[in-house]
């Protein structure tokens, strides 16, 4: 069963409606122990970096998130859910989770630049390496964006999947059995439905 | 590159699909659950969803098709209508809504969109701009189905959302609304000359050439069409239909 972590900064309903679109099974939760028990997690996250952490510590589920990165459970970030994986973010002062070794920084381009951030809407998401989590999605899938921060690795290999927007950040990171995406996948039709499959098949 | 959007803007009353014209005279167009079905085998990309009654008619938010439609939206969506509270918020997007556009509450309450974009983060607070020309040619932005005159000009209306923390504007042209007549170009280009925020252009698209020149012309950040998504053509039958992803690429390359 994968358990959908339910700590009030997520868009529960579209992901669980996503992972029984595509025939797998899932619960919210925000108790520790049925996060402990969970033989997949799904972390997802939309607001702001310290409200989100502050949260989870409130609610007990950081040491359980770590102790179950730990054991080899597989652990997919999903927005703010992947930053929050990393050290720590530009946006707030509080540690994350830090389970891909990284910082979360702005968006920051040059004062020419006619960007927008949020970077709001449909990019082109490449893998940087082959990895089950990126099956069928190697060239030319495209996901739905809104994020002003974005995720930089430490080691270059943790770098799942890029983008472009001004230049190319890392749209997905992975190390072992924990990963993330800075996209949202459950609003990202027949793509986000490849990639949901993907994590129900690891 | 980022693709630009172009999205659906339907328009919901009393948990039917409607269309209207200079948003008046709604026609029923079919089922909300049914259309969103429709457009995830197209792929459309983002959906927005207005309930036109919802204040006007003090019938509140219709959470229960709003339900029905969310779990079949496999795409990004934003909702208006009838939203007055934060707890509203909360509530719509545990739904799974992932924007919520605020339209008479943003000119009675302006306090509701910074909280809201304080707790929720501003790209999911959208304001919505009906606008209609004056008689003497000047524009205002209007509430409550296009009747009530808040005498507010659309620009300084933009500027004032987005200091108030706005993270979109949906600028709707009442004159144009369900007309085939092309955008409003010069009050797109009036309101994304004066803010950084990223403009939904909306209100009488006819074909992917004016939804071009939105884009070209008015600067929009992103387009919306109403008629185009769920007729046939002008004068014509119901046809829930949307421009495919080439043409798509094709009107904006």
């Amino acid at each position: 069963m994968i358990v959908v972590v339910d700590y009030g900064a997520g868009n529960i309903g579209s992901v669980l409606n996503m992972i029984r679109k595509v025939g797998g099974q899932a619960v919210a939760s925000s108790q520790p122990d049925v996060l402990r028990s969970a033989e997949k997690i799904l972390l997802p996250g939309v607001g702001s970096f310290d409200n989100a952490m502050h949260k989870l510590d409130q609610l007990g589920l950081v040491q359980p998130l770590r102790d179950c990165a730990g054991a080899g459970v597989p652990i997919f970030g999903i927005c703010l859910g992947m930053q929050l994986l990393a050290h720590g973010s530009e946006e707030g002062t509080l540690p994350g989770l830090g389970l891909v070794p990284g910082r979360v920084r702005r968006f920051s381009f040059n004062a020419s630049s006619a960007l927008k951030i949020p970077h709001m809407g449909w990019n082109q998401v490449m893998a940087y390496k082959k990895h089950p989590l990126a099956e069928g999605l190697e060239t030319g899938a495209r996901f739905y964006f809104v994020h002003s921060y974005h995720y930089e690795c430490e080691d270059p290999a943790d770098e799942l999947f890029k983008t472009h927007y001004g230049y190319d950040f890392a749209s997905g990171v992975q190390r072992g059995n924990v990963m993330g995406v800075q996209f949202h996948p459950e609003k990202s039709h027949r793509f986000g439905m490849q990639l949901f499959k993907n994590f129900i098949g690891l | 590159m980022l693709a630009t959007r172009l999205m659906p803007c339907l328009l919901m009353s009393n948990g039917a699909l409607v269309k209207t014209v200079r948003f008046k005279s709604p026609v029923y167009v079919g089922d909300p659950v049914n259309a969103v079905r429709i457009f995830n085998q197209k792929e459309v990309d983002e959906l927005v969803l207005l309930d036109i009654e919802a204040t006007t008619h003090h019938r509140g938010i219709d959470y229960e098709t709003l339900e029905k439609v969310v779990s079949e939206c496999f795409m990004p969506i934003c909702y208006g209508g009838g939203v007055n509270t934060l707890e509203d918020m909360r509530r719509l997007f545990s739904l799974g809504i992932e924007k919520i556009s605020l339209g008479a509450a943003a000119f009675e309450n302006p306090d509701l969109i910074s909280q809201a974009s304080a707790e929720f983060g501003n790209q999911a607070i959208v304001v919505t701009l009906d606008v209609k020309k004056g008689l003497l040619g000047g524009y205002s932005v209007r509430t409550h189905q296009g009747k009530k005159d808040t005498r507010v000009n659309p620009v300084e209306a933009a500027q004032e959302m987005a200091k108030l923390g706005a993270g979109e504007i949906l600028l709707y042209s009442i004159d144009r609304d369900g007309t085939w007549s092309g955008f409003d170009l010069k009050l797109i280009r009036e309101v994304t000359s004066a803010v950084g925020l990223p403009v939904i252009a909306c209100g009488g698209a006819r074909s992917l050439h004016d939804v071009r020149l939105a884009v070209s012309e008015g600067e929009a950040s992103a387009v919306a069409i109403g008629s185009m998504a769920v007729f046939q053509g002008k004068d014509l039958g119901v046809l829930i239909k949307f421009p495919t992803r080439k043409d798509q690429e094709a009107a904006f390359a």
